[in-house]
């Protein structure tokens, strides 16, 4: 029997992407005996942050560092648990009914639960600098995958650019590879290090501190780090030649590489839940939209809760413990009798959460991203698919248009393959800043299923109704 | 360009891109195959025609879309390689069909 045709019809609980939140979730509600499936669009378990923790070929476990090995444990729980993982399914649409859309190797299915968690994370902030489009130029994380999954390192001369954890992290690792790296050229603003000091006393009591430090401390024995950059440009034609940047200081300097790793931070991948209509909200700290959830991670539509970084950034421990959180929700609400012995375990994992969120509001200001880097200016590509420009999203709202949906009819920003999701943080900030108003009141792309890309021939695959047959074929 | 670390581990395989053989290890996407194979892109847009190359490697920028098996406008960085699979990079705009 192929994967496909091995889901069952319906599900207690679907649990949606492999990360930290969603090994978690499905451990817990499997664990309590709900009929649990976790569907996930990678091959292997562990979601971007422990992305190959299985299959990784890298023979020393020095190189990634303990953080990432951190995430065993939860695989194992989740193989221990009697969950049903199923590696390799895109899940293309979610219904407020709770149907879901699933592909496996070519061939779709819908299948309904009386539970749904979205545990689809986060993706990397759009980096929307001069040249951002060029082979050559990529996201930290997108290395930082390579590195985890296929042991490989990007050559030749190689400069990491932007601000934020994930940036000294990758760094960490390829110099624990040792691979070279030419330059990081740190985007963090001397007024960001000043906003964040009155939240440097919370910070002392972050998990992240001590690691943090030590890990700075490394990279910059290692690497030439070149701080306070305020302008960035990827130079080339048709592929990267080097990087062209300026500091507070002054002055253009450009340097020769062959590959630019960009990184400004993540930020929750909203396409799936905004595709349901579940209330999201512009987050002014973060600058980004998060949805509107309550104390279990339930949203605003019945059934459907969102664990992980998809519930605005907190990082893995945090998304493992949302996980749990949200998994106990859905064993009190659908096997209440067996929710009773999870009393200690749940307020453990929330006395859990609040330790790993602790200081996070100091890392938020300092990384926060500076404006030119998210509201770029000119012939700068915003919509990668669509190849729209900044100045031409910019001229269009002085004509009269006011938001992202609207702009799609006169750019086609936004309606690419992505569908969004590398430009639709950009696009909103764009219009905001020309009106003069706030991202929320410029709003979003209305998103709409499906929101990963099917073939016609898996649409046809999909089991039909006598109905359905009868209103098409002449008898 | 990327380079495979002197020590991991792991089998090869062989897949043709654009009918020439290319060495990949089983571990590896189509994405990743390409790139530590030292192709510079892996399409040319349907807009301009410009090169690109795989950008995000999760699965959200699209950009690394390459025809797998005669399917057109796959995720080269969601596909893990096959002994023997066909990858053509796509030129422009995909034809009917494929």
């Amino acid at each position: 029997m192929s994967a496909i045709d091995a889901l069952r019809n319906e599900y207690d609980v679907a649990v949606i992407g492999a990360g930290p939140a969603g090994l978690a979730a499905a451990s817990v509600a499997a664990r309590a005996g709900l009929a649990t499936v976790l569907l996930d669009e990678q091959g292997t378990p562990g979601g971007q942050i422990y992305r190959s923790i299985t299959t990784t070929p890298l023979q020393s476990r020095a190189v990634l560092g303990a953080d990432y090995w951190a995430g065993s444990p939860l695989v194992d729980e989740l193989r221990a648990s009697g969950a049903e993982y199923v590696p390799g399914a895109t899940v293309w649409s979610l219904s407020r009914e709770r149907e879901i859309g699933v592909s496996i190797g070519g061939a779709a299915r819908l299948i309904a639960a009386r539970r749904v968690i979205i545990a689809t994370g986060a993706l990397e902030r759009p980096f929307p600098i001069p040249g951002w489009t060029l082979p050559g130029v990529m996201t930290a994380g997108a290395a930082q995958i390579m590195l985890k999954s296929s042991g490989m390192t990007a050559g030749g001369r190689v400069i990491l650019a932007g601000c934020g954890p994930l940036l000294w992290l990758l760094a960490w690792q390829y110099v624990n590879a040792g691979a070279k790296i030419a330059a990081l050229l740190d985007t963090t603003s001397s007024a960001n290090r000043r906003a964040a000091l009155p939240h440097a006393l919370s910070f002392l009591t972050s998990p992240y501190l001590l690691k943090g430090l030590r890990l700075l401390r490394e990279v910059r024995r290692a690497v030439p780090v070149i701080s306070n950059v305020i302008a960035l440009k990827a130079e080339g034609e048709g592929r990267l030649r080097g990087v062209t940047y300026r500091t507070e200081r002054g002055g253009d300097r450009m340097e020769p590489c062959d590959a630019l790793l960009l990184h400004q931070g993540v930020v929750p991948n909203v396409n799936l839940a905004m595709s349901v209509e579940i209330e999201h909200r512009w987050d002014d700290v973060q600058l980004c939209w998060s949805p509107v959830l309550d104390g279990d991670f339930a949203s605003s539509v019945e059934g459907i809760a969102i664990a992980g970084d998809g519930a605005g950034i907190a990082g893995a421990g945090a998304a493992r413990e949302r996980g749990r959180i949200a998994g106990f929700a859905a064993v009190r609400a659908l096997r209440p009798e067996a929710a009773a012995q999870h009393v200690s375990a749940e307020s453990a994992a929330r006395q859990a959460l609040a330790r790993e969120q602790r200081g996070r509001a100091f890392l938020d200001l300092l990384y926060r991203p500076a404006p030119q880097f998210r509201q770029p200016s000119g012939d700068t590509i915003v919509c990668r698919c669509e190849e729209v420009t900044a100045q031409q999203i910019v001229d269009t709202v002085a004509l009269g248009c006011t938001g992202p949906n609207q702009m799609k009819s006169f750019l086609r920003s936004g309606m690419g393959p992505c569908q969004g999701r590398l430009c639709g943080l950009t696009v909103t900030e764009l219009i905001a800043q020309a009106r003069g108003v706030s991202p929320q009141e410029v709003g979003y792309y209305r998103l709409r299923p499906p929101v990963k890309p099917i073939t016609l021939g898996e649409l046809a695959h999909l089991p039909k109704t006598e109905a359905a047959v009868k209103a098409v074929v002449r008898s | 360009m990327f380079q495979r670390l002197p020590d991991v581990a792991g089998e090869m395989v062989t897949i043709t891109v654009d009918g020439t053989p290319v060495r990949a290890a089983t571990g590896d996407t189509v994405a990743a195959a390409l790139l530590a194979a030292g192709f510079d892109h892996c399409r040319t847009t349907p807009v301009s025609g410009a090169p690109r190359a795989p950008y995000c490697m999760m699965g959200v920028c699209f950009d690394c879309l390459i025809t797998i098996d005669g399917v057109g406008n796959r995720q080269g960085c969601l596909v893990r390689v096959r002994d023997g699979m066909a990858v053509e990079l796509q030129r422009g705009k995909r034809e009917v069909g494929r």
